[in-house]
């Protein structure tokens, strides 16, 4: 099985076009009608639905913000009548009030697809068992990856995050190809393997498909020759739908975007313009068939880049490049923007670093400063202090070439830093109330 | 000879040494030699005990970084100057020290336990030099 829709994931380019442009502008009648924010960000700068003609008047378009979400919690912005809203999703809520989403029952369903082929580009077909490992509840991760499996016809095993050690029986006992979890948990899961005393010769798994956090090229290495799998990316926001916006195919070269659904622009994060394919900017989606809570050029925060670089794989869908981090996660140390990825990659690079770290940002004396917290580990170790120290300068010199600022590591004991089973926090700014 | 020594990481922070030596006690294990090689930013415990083998697995267990190593043994009587004249012998052949650390025995004799690349060399060249080995075992 090579696609699941074949006539939509490789269409010609200026047949998808026509029919995004289509989309396009029922939407925006559509929300027009039904939202009063959208009525009234549309107003203020006389705009009207019939404005737009295709894809070209994109640009005319106000962009949402996640704020409008919050600001209209829980059902200010939904398009569709409470009756034909069948689920609600809402993100994690780090700061302030959650964010909520309604889908209708098409909404699941282009949702499930979405993830059905998802699912195909790493290989699965309706053969294959599922391990799905991440959070099933509000969280979109678990249900989402659930729906999509059953769509397809694989064998959905619906185990949710946690409890690790009965994660590891039923992937043995099931003998599942697949696994779904955040590429955290996946390195988390190949350690509690190994201090099960199992080997990967136990499992049967062929392929990881990770996301709902950023990681590495160097981190998908880690996981690969330690689970002995295909590892794939990912990527979805509850705002849009939940995972499935994007997966890579058996190129691993970027993510494939479902974007007759999901509509992709790339935008200077300053100025706002859109940039062209193959330059790095912030992520906008338009959800163009969404019934629940359509969004128009909602705002991701997510730093990407877009390619229409024909694929070996035959899909036609334009290519999301690695996520580079996100403008929000984003750290300002000294004037300098630092992300959480950049210090896991040096991690990794520097003579097998297992990636387990914590970063603790303060500000002392009116200076920022930002310490790295680096588990010791049996493979680093040497009774010679003048190899650690050796160690502990690489990294420090390493890390200071690669984000441009200084940071004083610290070496720790092994298993000292919390470990996640969910998305990993792996950073704490202190300077809260110094600024 | 050589003597098995079993190193261990010691993060900068309150109260893991103690730690440490609870783990030991725990597991009935019996010190007998303990050394700290510290920095700024962390500290190197060197132990022999009674039972170096099952005190790398039982400190490995409840999360520390350890290695077990192989410190070359020498005996020297308890005299001003024989320190001294060893460590020429070493500079003279051009043997680097990694670390050194000593211990006295209960029969009043010196044992000098010295960390070096080439174990096997610098016997034979303290042999050569007519210095005298541990050549007993008293671990």
């Amino acid at each position: 099985m090579n696609y699941y829709d074949k006539q939509i994931e490789c269409m010609p380019r200026s047949e998808m076009e026509v029919l995004q442009g289509e989309r396009l502008v029922n939407l925006v009648k559509k929300v027009y009608d039904t939202v009063p924010l959208y009525r009234d960000k549309m107003n203020a700068i006389k705009l009207k639905p019939s404005d737009i003609k295709g894809l070209q008047d994109m640009h005319k378009l106000p962009f949402t913000e996640k704020q409008d979400l919050r600001n209209s919690y829980p059902y200010g912005m939904f398009a569709a009548p409470k009756k034909d809203i069948v689920r609600l999703h809402a993100s994690s809520a780090t700061t302030g009030k959650l964010t909520v989403v309604g889908y209708t029952k098409k909404d699941i369903d282009i949702w499930a697809e979405a993830v059905a082929r998802c699912l195909v580009m790493t290989g699965a077909n309706p053969e294959s068992t599922i391990h799905i490992a991440y959070g099933y509840g509000l969280f979109t991760g678990g249900l989402g990856m659930h729906y999509g499996a059953e769509k397809l016809g694989a064998t959905a095993v619906p185990v949710s995050s946690g409890n690790t050690q009965k994660q590891l029986q039923l992937l043995q006992d099931f003998q599942s190809e697949f696994l779904c979890c955040t590429p955290s948990y996946a390195v988390y899961l190949a350690e509690s393997i190994v201090k099960a005393g199992m080997t990967m010769a136990d499992f049967n798994l062929k392929a990881g498909i990770f996301g709902a956090e950023p990681w590495s090229e160097a981190m998908r290495n880690t996981i690969e020759s330690k689970l002995k799998i295909k590892a794939y990316d990912i990527y979805g926001l509850s705002e849009i739908c939940g995972p499935g916006v994007a997966c890579e195919c058996a190129e691993q070269s970027g993510m494939h975007i479902n974007e007759d659904h999901y509509f992709p622009e790339i935008v200077d994060s300053d100025t706002l313009e859109p940039l062209g394919y193959n330059k790095t900017g912030e992520l906008v989606f338009t959800t163009l068939t969404k019934e629940g809570i359509p969004l128009i050029r909602y705002r991701t925060f997510d730093l990407a880049s877009l390619s229409d670089e024909k694929c070996k794989c035959g899909r036609t869908l334009v290519k999301l490049n690695k996520i580079a981090g996100r403008t929000d996660d984003m750290l300002i140390i000294r004037g300098v923007n630092v992300f959480p990825s950049q210090i896991e990659s040096v991690l990794l690079n520097c003579v097998g670093v297992e990636p387990h770290y914590h970063i603790y940002v303060d500000r002392i004396d009116n200076l920022d400063t930002l310490e790295i917290h680096v588990e010791m580990s049996d493979k680093l170790f040497s009774d010679e202090a003048k190899e650690i120290d050796k160690l502990h300068k690489k990294l420090t010199n390493d890390m200071l070439s690669a984000i441009g600022v200084s940071a004083k590591i610290k070496l720790v004991s092994p298993h000292s830093l919390a470990r996640s089973e969910g998305k990993a926090k792996t950073t704490t700014d202190r300077r809260k109330g110094k600024l | 000879m050589t003597v098995n020594q079993v190193a261990v990481f010691l993060e900068n922070a309150k109260g893991r040494i103690s730690d440490l030596c609870q783990v030991l006690a725990d597991a009935d294990i019996n010190v007998f030699s303990m050394t700290i090689a510290d920095t700024s930013d962390f500290g190197i415990v060197r132990v022999i005990t009674s039972d170096n083998e099952k005190a790398e697995k039982v400190l490995k267990e409840a999360g520390f970084a350890a290695a077990t190593s192989q410190l070359l043994g020498i005996e020297i009587e308890d005299k001003a100057g024989r320190l001294a004249q060893i460590l020429a012998v070493l500079k003279q052949n051009d043997i680097d020290i990694e670390y050194l650390y000593s211990y006295i025995t209960k029969m009043g004799t010196a044992l000098i336990l010295v960390k070096v690349k080439d174990i096997a060399y610098t016997e034979k060249v303290l042999a050569d030099n007519g210095i005298k080995l541990l050549n007993h075992k008293i671990f």
